[in-house]
């Protein structure tokens, strides 16, 4: 058998912190043929990343590695420091997952591409201009020759995904290590690099080392997909052959983990909980001294009725507004047009008239790490509320509410006199849903509460979602970038662009026969796997 | 850029109006006046002088009058420097005051920004702990204590500078006073780019820099320190504040002819316009250094840009 270029051979990887030696990656070994693409799955804290980290020898000095990397045959993990510099950016290049923070924000995309081509081929200033262009035009900046001088926050995240791109193939890598490279942007945008990297893996005929979370991308994207679990590869083989024939259980379980299920309508004469006629939010962009201050429009005149029972789905990619819409609503934000609430006209009361409706509708948030106050026990969380909006209650009577709420999102109440960090994200979604129930409220709002947790968690917080509105009765606004936890758990669905509702329909109906190209386009990116090339 | 540098100005103009009010009426309500003395004066001559400076009117009056003039750019006469108007003096002690506020800010900068860096790159050795722990006692130890001591070990004790006096702002006059303003800021600085330092050098723009390939070298000087110097940029206004404060009491300490020591010895013998010169002086001083330093903001960072 001819020399893979890439060879992980036993690696072991141990973290040496101060309260004791830690195993990031225990004894994996996987290799990469040159022109392929293999896959590293893995839900977070697998140790996929630990691996190309180690390659590129960029792991923190308290990593301690055991076992071999070998490029072309040569180890890496042997190789002086001085050596690994001239391969990084050179042979093997590297993108990232955050692409709003890769970019150097005080110096112009160009300069930071062509410093690598200063780096590894010698050209300096306006020498390696054309061929900073060259790249540019290549992942698909439009107008390359004028947004060479653009700073990076004058480019969307997918257009600084693409300038990483461009940055990592200035010098024709041998191997691109693709760490997550689509997890932040939308789903649209997604689908366009993942095109443009096979594109420019034909051409260049580079090996892709991708790393990712998500079983759904790789199905048509890799050759090989290695699954990791608790820094143990526990799976490695054919795409086609493992997705056909999982042979380990967590393989079987993180593609079961997409969601399933579906929400059956409710009655059409179900009475009308909380509608909206014309609403309107608009941003000051800026405030000017003797002119009418600029505003951007958000919100732009949206009608839309809830029905008790019904679990509503907001998509649409970001940016359009659906989150505004959401806060717009339950009066988190100013707006105009009409709002009402089981008959109460929610448009012009103020904070304190607002007060009373408050435990009636309550929201979760998607940052299940930010939206809880570390400084609070769970049971101080979760029991906040009932202290304005039951203050009769007395302690035992609160702390016997804040328990069955607990229990309601299947935690042990006995944790209740822990702190935040202690959980992991989805523990943590669960107490920030009792922190909503324990209110006992008719309507949630919930805002991408499965979009910080990983694919497995994910389906576990939908079952709980689905089993509280059957057991409470609850109305669910649910907003969401991710069509296929919408379409689980909606029965009705609004497609938002630009403020607006482009289409709306039930979710059946919409998902599998969607009228207009925005919608469609929405599909063909999120359902990579379903229109199977 | 202009029109925004225009607002800020027009901003500038309520809170001066708030610093003239405020010392105006403290001022007054100071016990004594301008021409209490050892010996009390005749009270047909105090009569004439309080006349003469327009001092007998209703204190309201007197305050409209003194806007009034200041509008026209008139800081009055000096009470006490029989002769000078307050124009004079502080056309006279600006350059001095200068002088050792510029040198102070510049060596605060020129000592500081390295040892942030360094203490930033060796985090958590010796020399990171040594540079702190220095760093710690020059916030800590005040200028009025720092001042004196400077002197006495090295002007008296080891006599290899003076221990006071300007001497036409000859060098050797100068190490003392300037080190003393400066050390308080040195420590601030050292401080402020050390953490900044280590933000940037954890940043996800490092790590693509590393990934690229560049030796440490270049990641740190054309990566790391740029950024790094933001924070230390929006700390020069305050830091500038602080030297011109500071520079009240080490003037007098040193016996520098400058501002600061006419400051101190106005409000000592009640004399009112000089007093009011000076804080009206260095208020404005102030507002523009702090405009300045937010201007060279937005030329170090693009994603800031004042338009409007």
């Amino acid at each position: 058998m001819s020399q893979p270029l890439l060879e992980v051979d036993e690696l072991c990887v141990d973290f040496a912190l101060p309260q004791g030696t830690v195993p990031a990656v225990k004894r994996i070994s996987y290799r990469i043929e040159a022109g392929e693409t293999l896959a590293l799955v893995g839900e977070s804290g697998s140790g996929k990343s630990v691996s190309s980290t180690a390659a590129m020898g960029l792991l923190p000095d308290l990593a301690r590695t055991r076992g071999a990397i070998r490029f072309e045959g040569e180890d890496l993990l042997a190789a002086a420091p001085k050596r690994l510099r001239r391969l990084r950016g050179n042979d093997i290049a590297m993108i990232f997952q955050e692409p709003m923070t890769s970019l150097n924000p005080l110096h112009r995309i160009g300069r930071q591409i062509a410093e690598v081509l200063e780096r590894h081929r010698g050209l300096r200033g306006r020498a390696a201009r054309p061929r900073v262009q060259e790249l540019l035009e290549q992942v698909g900046i439009p107008e390359p020759a004028r947004r060479i001088d653009s700073y990076p926050h004058e480019l969307s995240g997918g257009q600084r995904q693409r300038v990483m791109i461009a940055m990592a193939l200035a010098c024709e890598p041998k191997l691109l290590i693709a760490d997550e490279p689509t997890t932040a942007l939308d789903v649209t945008v997604q689908a366009q690099i993942l095109a443009l990297l096979k594109d420019l893996q034909r051409r260049y005929g580079m090996a892709i080392l991708f790393i990712t979370h998500d079983l759904g991308i790789v199905r048509h994207f890799a050759d090989r997909v290695c699954v990791m679990r608790q820094g143990e590869l526990v799976e490695s083989g054919e795409t086609a052959a493992l997705f056909a024939a999982p042979q380990h259980d967590y393989t079987r379980m993180l593609i079961d983990a997409e969601p399933r299920g579906r929400k059956t309508a409710v009655a059409e004469d179900a009475p009308l909980l909380l509608e909206a006629r014309d609403l309107r939010v608009s941003f000051a962009l800026k405030k000017r001294l003797f002119r009418p201050n600029a505003y951007f429009e958000a919100v732009r005149g949206i009608d839309l009725s809830i029905r008790r029972g019904q679990t509503v789905g907001i998509v649409g990619e970001s940016g359009s507004g659906k989150s505004t819409l959401g806060r717009a609503l339950l009066r988190l934000l100013d707006s105009r047009g009409d709002i009402r609430f089981d008959d109460a006209a929610l448009d012009g009361l103020d904070a304190s008239a607002m007060r009373p409706l408050r435990s009636r509708m309550q929201v979760v948030f998607q940052d299940p790490f930010g939206s809880l106050s570390p400084r609070m026990t769970v049971g101080e969380i979760v029991g906040e509320g009932l202290r304005v909006h039951a203050p009769e209650l007395g302690h035992r009577e609160r702390d016997i509410r804040v328990q069955e709420a607990l229990r309601d999102v299947a935690l042990d109440p006995a944790m209740r006199h822990r702190y935040p960090h202690e959980f992991s994200g989805g523990q943590r979604q669960r107490i920030a849903i009792a922190r909503a129930l324990v209110l006992k409220p008719e309507f949630l709002l919930l805002d991408e509460p499965t979009s910080a947790l990983d694919r497995s968690v994910q389906a576990t917080v939908i079952e709980l979602l689905r089993d509280l509105q059957r057991r409470h009765g609850l109305t669910y606004l649910f907003i969401s970038h991710d069509l296929a936890v919408v379409r689980a758990l909606a029965d009705t669905v609004l497609v938002m662009k630009q403020g607006e509702i482009v289409e709306r329909g039930d979710t059946e109906t919409l998902f599998q026969a969607p009228r207009e190209a925005y919608t469609r386009e929405l599909m063909r990116a999120a359902f990579l796997d379903d229109d199977a090339a | 850029m202009l029109s925004y540098a225009f607002k800020r100005l027009l901003q500038a103009i309520p809170t001066l109006l708030i610093v003239i009010t405020l010392a105006f009426f403290l001022m007054r309500v100071a016990p004594g006046g301008p021409f209490d003395g050892e010996r009390a004066l005749p009270p047909d001559i105090e009569a004439n002088l309080m006349a003469a400076y327009h001092l007998d009117e209703p204190l309201p009056q007197q305050y409209l009058r003194y806007l009034g003039d200041l509008l026209q750019g008139d800081f009055g006469p000096s009470f006490k420097y029989k002769d000078f108007s307050v124009t004079d003096l502080i056309q006279q002690g600006f350059p001095v005051s200068l002088e050792i506020g510029g040198l102070a800010i510049l060596l605060a900068l020129a000592l500081g920004l390295p040892l942030g860096v360094i203490a930033a790159l060796k985090r958590n050795s010796a020399v990171d702990y040594a540079v702190m722990g220095t760093a710690l006692a020059g916030i800590a130890i005040p200028n009025f204590v720092v001042a004196p001591l400077l002197a006495l070990v090295f002007g008296v004790i080891l006599s290899w500078l003076p221990a006071g006096g300007w001497n036409g702002g000859a060098l050797p006059n100068l190490v003392l006073p300037v080190l003393a303003l400066s050390i308080q800021q040195i420590a601030y600085i050292a401080r402020i780019m050390r953490a900044s330092m280590i933000e940037v050098l954890g940043s996800h723009y490092i790590r693509t820099a590393r990934a690229k390939g560049l030796s440490e070298r270049l990641v740190v000087w054309r990566h790391a320190i740029r950024p790094a110097l933001l924070p230390v940029v929006s700390y020069l206004g305050p830091a500038i504040a602080g030297i011109i404060t500071g520079s009240v009491v080490i003037e007098q300490i040193f016996g520098i002819p400058g501002i600061g020591r006419y400051f101190v010895q106005g409000a000592l013998n009640r004399d009112y316009t000089l007093v009011m010169g000076t804080v009206v002086f260095y208020g404005a001083l102030i507002v523009l250094l702090n405009l300045i330093v937010d201007l060279l903001y937005s030329a170090l960072d693009p994603q800031i840009r004042y338009d409007d």
